[in-house]
This record gives C-alpha cells, sequence and structure tokens, in this order.
C-alpha cells in the first residue's frame, strides 16, 4: 500500500456524489414505484453490491441470492431511505452487508457455513459497464485510506466486514482482549472514514 | 465515553450479536451522537465496496426486476404506524395441506407464561422469551412434537423453541422463514435434533407470521410451501 492518499484533481469527493446518475433521485423515483427509475439503480450499483455480497458469503449462487434479497429490500423501503443520514450507496451497502451477514451466520448457527472459496463469477469488465467508469479511480481512494489503518486496525476491520465475524469473534480469532477488538474495528472505521473524507 | 459507546464501530459493521445489537440499538434511541457516529462510519465503510466489484450474472438482472414489478413499495414512515393484519391464503392452504402428512392440532396464542428454552443461543433466546411484551405462539402436532414462537416486537425477535420434532429426512434440513407482506424471507435453519432453541435472523417486529418448511441441505431461495406451517402473529 504505497498509494497516497491524497484526492486525484477531479475525483468524486464522496460515496453520495459519484460520476454518474444521482443514485438518491433514482431511489426517490423508485420509492414511487418507478421500475425505469430502479432499472438505472441497479445498474449503476450492481456490481458493487454484489461484490461485497460475494465477498462476505463466498459462494456465488448464495451471493447472487444476497443480492437479490437487497435490491429487493431496497426497492420496498426505498420511501424510507433518509438522505440526512448517509448517501444512496451507503445506504444500498448497508442493507447488503446486513443481509450477506445473516445468511453466514444463518448458515453457521446450523453447521453448514459455506466454506467454497470458488468463485465462478468474474471480476467486472472495466470496459463494459458506466459503473466501472469510475470503479478504478474509486477503488485506488479506498486502497489509499485504507493504508491509512495501522495493520491491526485493519486486520480488525476486515474480519469484522469482509469475514463477516461478531468483534468477540474477532478478538478470538486475533488472540486479543474482547474490548481490545470492539475498539481496533471503531479506530479503524474512523480512520477510513476520514481518510476517504466521507460521513462527516 | 462509556462502554456501549464504543460498540458504534462494530454494529456499523454488524459485527455485535443479536444481544449486544438490541442493546445498543436501544441506546441509538436516546444517544444522537453514536447515531451520527454510526451513520458516517458506515458511510466510511460502504466505501471498501468499491475495491472489488463484480457483475452478477446478466440473468439476475431481469429476476430482480421481474420480482419488483409485482411488489409494492412501502410507503414513507410516518408518526405512528399502527400494525395492519394481514392473511396469507396461500401460505395458510399449504400449511392445511400438513395435515395430511399426519400434523394437526390449532394455533394458540396466549401471553408468556413459564415455558423456558434450554439449548443453544440460550441468553439471546432467553431475552426474547423474557421480555415484557412477549407473545407465544404453540403449534401441537398429532405426533406429539410441538413448536413455541416467542416473539417480542420492542426487541424486533423471534424464537422457535422445539420439542419432539421428527427428523426431516435425509439431506433435508428444516428451514425458518418470517413471512412479511406475503413474502416469506429465510431466517434460519433448525440445528439437527428434535429439541431445539433457536433465535430468527431478521426483523421480527414488522413480520406477519413465522414459516417452517423442509428444504433441501443449505436450504432454498424460495420456501417449498407443501411442507410449510404458518404460525400467524395474529392468531
Amino acid at each position: 500500500m504505497t498509494e497516497p492518499t491524497s484526492l486525484p484533481a477531479g475525483a468524486p469527493a464522496a460515496a453520495g456524489a459519484p460520476a454518474g446518475p444521482d443514485l438518491a433521485a433514482l431511489l426517490r423515483a423508485s420509492a414511487r414505484g418507478d421500475e425505469v427509475a430502479f432499472a438505472q439503480l441497479y445498474d449503476a450499483t450492481a456490481a458493487r453490491v454484489h461484490g461485497l455480497a460475494l465477498r462476505v458469503v463466498r459462494d456465488p449462487a448464495q451471493a447472487e441470492e444476497v443480492t437479490q434479497e437487497a435490491f429487493l429490500d431496497v426497492w420496498r423501503t426505498a420511501a424510507r431511505f433518509d438522505a440526512d443520514r448517509g448517501s444512496a450507496l451507503s445506504w444500498l451497502l448497508t442493507v447488503t452487508h446486513r443481509k450477506a451477514v445473516d445468511r453466514v451466520r444463518s448458515a453457521e448457527a446450523s453447521s453448514r457455513r459455506d466454506t467454497s472459496y470458488h468463485q465462478q463469477n468474474q471480476p467486472i469488465d472495466h470496459d463494459s459497464t458506466a459503473e466501472a467508469a469510475t470503479a478504478s479511480m474509486e477503488a485506488r481512494r479506498v486502497r489509499g485510506a485504507l493504508a491509512s489503518l495501522t495493520p491491526v486496525q485493519r486486520e480488525a476491520v476486515e474480519l469484522a466486514y469482509f469475514g463477516g465475524y461478531t468483534h468477540t469473534e474477532v478478538a478470538s480469532m486475533l488472540q486479543l482482549p474482547v474490548g481490545t477488538a470492539k475498539t481496533r474495528i471503531r479506530d479503524g472505521l474512523i480512520r477510513l472514514r476520514d481518510a476517504m473524507g466521507v460521513g462527516q | 465515553m462509556n462502554d456501549v459507546h464504543a460498540l458504534s464501530g462494530a454494529y456499523a459493521v454488524d459485527a455485535l450479536d443479536d444481544i449486544e445489537r438490541a442493546q445498543f440499538e436501544r441506546h441509538l434511541v436516546e444517544c444522537a451522537e453514536c447515531r451520527h457516529e454510526v451513520d458516517s462510519l458506515r458511510a466510511g465503510a460502504a466505501m471498501l465496496a468499491e475495491l472489488e466489484p463484480v457483475a452478477p450474472s446478466p440473468g439476475l438482472r431481469d429476476r430482480i426486476l421481474a420480482e419488483v414489478a409485482t411488489v409494492r413499495p412501502l410507503p414513507p414512515q410516518v408518526v405512528e404506524v399502527r400494525p395492519r393484519r394481514r392473511r396469507f391464503p396461500t401460505l395458510v392452504a399449504a400449511a392445511a395441506a400438513v395435515v395430511a402428512v399426519g400434523i394437526g392440532g390449532g394455533i394458540v396464542y396466549d401471553r408468556l407464561s413459564d415455558d423456558t428454552p434450554s439449548d443453544i443461543n440460550i441468553s439471546a433466546t432467553e431475552r426474547v422469551v423474557e421480555a415484557p411484551d412477549a407473545e407465544r405462539y404453540v403449534q401441537r402436532f398429532d405426533d406429539g412434537s410441538s413448536a413455541i414462537v416467542y416473539r417480542s416486537v420492542s426487541l424486533g425477535q423471534a424464537v422457535i423453541v422445539t420439542k419432539g420434532m421428527a427428523d426431516p429426512g435425509e439431506g433435508k434440513v428444516y428451514e425458518l422463514w418470517l413471512e412479511r407482506d406475503g413474502e416469506m424471507i429465510a431466517a434460519g435453519f433448525m440445528p439437527e435434533g428434535p429439541d431445539n432453541t433457536v433465535l430468527l435472523s431478521g426483523d421480527a417486529a414488522s413480520a406477519d407470521g413465522v414459516g417452517i418448511t423442509v428444504e433441501p441441505e443449505g436450504g432454498s431461495a424460495e420456501p417449498n410451501l407443501d411442507s410449510a406451517v404458518v404460525l400467524s402473529f395474529d392468531a
């Protein structure tokens, strides 16, 4: 991680203001039953939603189910999106993350946690979709922001966010006292937020 | 900074267990500082999804858009939301069909009595069962087995306690569902064995009932309605 954390000129300022369609406006239209707007919302965000679901649940078929559940939930509850509390993309990914974590935990509760590491889906073709146009630049910014975390903060954040583990499980996996893991997760997220310049 | 406040990060990335989550959500109601912090940390965490975008299969878009066309978006939340009672003809009919394979008995609704669960998730489930607003729904089957669902609207959680449940069969599992607006939303699985206590995942407060179905191991995207037993919260 040697990339600078400063923003390249003209980079999107935050999750709420990406180049491309106005996601909040598409969400508001979706809340009124506008299926065309919802399709645009899907096209603008599906790769990020699915990428997140896949990263957490790992199994491609289950990841698609999580992606489907998340988008249906977004459609049903679009009217409850509150722009004062964050960007449309952040809300969408929060919904997705919760569904992905619920999926791995319920599978785990029945001793069926999927341990498949196969990923049949292909990484997004960076030339093929509108969403991809800014993806690579955004990914560079995020990697830069992640580099501002200490290694132990980063480890804890990644186990919690991508691993779907509870802070207690993270503590056990890293052989830390319970209070230490939750502090690392919080401190790491604060650094990430500040480095990304979002949610202020 | 008190101890509860320090859970904001873990809460923002869904890294709390069910009890901690319920506790922290109660705290959030009265702590504007934590609400703001959670929102901001979620915004930061969401950026991690920029790292590995992966296009889903093209068929998924068609499936989602087709399904969306059949689902009415919910209205905005207004000051007072009164719970509405709904019936699910398809599922109720499916539940009736279960009688044919030897399961019968009525659904009984009463306030919480002194049944206490044992087994896994003891503290999380106790919290629901012992909640002041816990509701209790009992389904007894002809083979002597029973299922009791406890729901606490204030906690937004439901627990199912089974006694003497028959084995679902080779390669099969009992899958749990929450019904909401006529939809069945996957809510976890019953572990193996006749007697279990399981905390359902998902928001039980807004659910209209709990369903149990027999599914292939690993579960199904859609419930097998032929096997469905449904306990409606408005019974």
